[in-house]
């Protein structure tokens, strides 16, 4: 088992880097982070269109919102794999196939996030902003968001915790994450399944587990 | 990307594989989903009674699989669980469809533990000044919950419970890492064997679609006939 661990623990960890691509843990981290940072935005955009009051921007992009919602990740995987090559015409990546994917899917979760917390602030505080003399834009960009996306820190925690967790399902594109990476080294080592899983399991549970409860020690309450 | 002609994969032997794989799927979900909400009424008790022990399981339980991806559930209890089983428990389980036992083992121990955490909070949303009413008026715990806790706890606990079952039934296309023969496992093959990608992924995003509306419709159906009341 000692054995396993000092032959694999690093590939488990990095993937071939610096050899070859990075992969393991360091790429579900980088992708589970890069996913989260490009969601934020299409959020914000597809929830202030939800709230628009021009109906051609609000129907279509309220639908968006349904479908993606009502659509398991891994088909919105599988399109993003399939259709992203035939759309740009040149072969997509795993990474790139995979972080667009989770982008949008994460975007159109995060837009209800963002509406409930834009909505959530009091009237008066518009009110207030727009007979001072601030545009709509203004009034969205330095009254309302700030305070939004404040109160909207515990669900946001909970998202980057679950984006983490949907980054595994890279492991059906062949992307190399720690969970192809753990499958890889079982389908090597042949003996262990259970230690190898459960270690995988453990380490998923750690940084998952790890990051929640770091957000409750910054006053972050999920 | 040419013509589409959806007529493929909508007849003959694909459409058979299609509706076979749409069948299964909704098998797991409810397969999981009656082992599911037993197991989450349990653990949600266990996390609100006041035995210490009784508790430190439940957050346990809770907590362990909550913060663990489903796709490695899957992984596990079908890679590595057969393996800690005595010799004829593993061939029992060889010998009938291990890899849909495994999914709905792993779909039921998640979502359960979603669900748990929705009835828990459920419960506790209902003031404790009810059961000290309904205490002081005579009721005994047993009857105190089931008269006076409950009916209140039943309306606030039932959307989230809908909106765990729409996650489940999405949940189930996972099972295809294992090989399970649900709709996305029959989707990527229909569309190895007949090169129709857009058709094939076509039929089964609207088939997940139909069935996600038909449990969104519930829900609203629900909040409708019994909206929660302010206390």
């Amino acid at each position: 088992m000692t054995e396993s661990l000092a032959t694999y623990g690093l590939y488990f960890l990095i993937g071939q880097y610096p050899n070859g691509p990075l992969g393991g843990l360091a790429l579900t981290i980088l992708l589970g982070a890069s996913a989260l940072v490009l969601a934020m935005p299409v959020g914000i955009l597809l929830a202030l269109a939800r709230i628009s009051d021009w109906r051609v921007v609000r129907w279509p992009v309220t639908g968006m919102i349904y479908i993606v919602r009502g659509t398991p990740l891994l088909m919105v995987v599988f399109w993003a794999y399939f259709f992203l090559p035939a759309v740009t015409g040149k072969k997509t990546g795993q990474f790139t196939t995979m972080l667009i994917a989770l982008a949008i899917f994460n975007g159109a979760y995060l837009a209800e996030v963002v509406r409930a917390g834009i909505q959530g602030i009091p009237w008066g505080q518009t009110e207030a902003a727009r007979s001072l003399g601030l545009n709509y834009g203004q009034t969205l960009r330095r009254i309302v968001v700030p305070q939004a996306l404040r109160n909207m820190l515990p669900s946001l925690v909970n998202q980057f915790v679950t984006t983490l967790k949907e980054t595994s399902l890279g492991y059906i594109i062949g992307l190399q994450e720690v969970a192809f990476i753990a499958s890889q080294v079982n389908s090597q080592v042949i003996v262990h399944p259970v230690a190898i899983y459960a270690a995988l399991a453990l380490t998923f549970f750690v940084l998952c587990f790890g990051v929640a409860r770091f957000a409750g020690w910054l006053g972050v309450r999920t | 990307m040419g013509e589409f002609d959806f007529s493929v994969v909508t007849t003959g032997e694909f459409r058979t594989w299609l509706v076979s794989g749409f069948l299964l799927s909704l098998q797991l979900l409810a397969a999981s989903w009656l082992l599911a909400v037993p197991m989450a009424t349990v653990v949600a008790l266990c996390r609100l009674s006041s035995v210490g022990v009784l508790r430190g399981f439940g957050a346990v339980f809770v907590e362990g699989i909550r913060n663990v991806p489903l796709l490695v559930h899957m992984l596990f209890w079908y890679f590595a669980m057969p393996e800690l089983l005595p010799e004829p428990a593993r061939n029992w389980l060889y010998e009938h469809n291990a890899e849909v036992v495994c999914a709905v083992i792993a779909l039921a121990l998640y979502s359960g533990s979603y669900m748990a955490e929705d009835i828990r909070s459920g419960i506790r949303s209902v003031s404790a000044t009810q059961i000290e009413a309904a205490r002081a008026l005579g009721f005994g715990f047993l009857a105190a919950m089931r008269r006076v806790v409950l009916p209140q706890a039943f309306r606030i606990v039932v959307p989230p419970l809908i909106s765990q079952t729409l996650n489940l039934w999405k949940n189930t296309s996972i099972a295809t890492v294992i090989g399970t023969a649900e709709l996305m496992y029959q989707t990527q093959k229909v569309e190895t064997n007949s090169f129709r990608g857009v058709e094939s992924f076509g039929v089964a995003t609207l088939a997940y679609l139909t069935v996600s509306l038909v449990i969104t419709a519930v829900a609203v159906g629900f909040q409708r006939r019994f909206p929660v009341r302010a206390i």
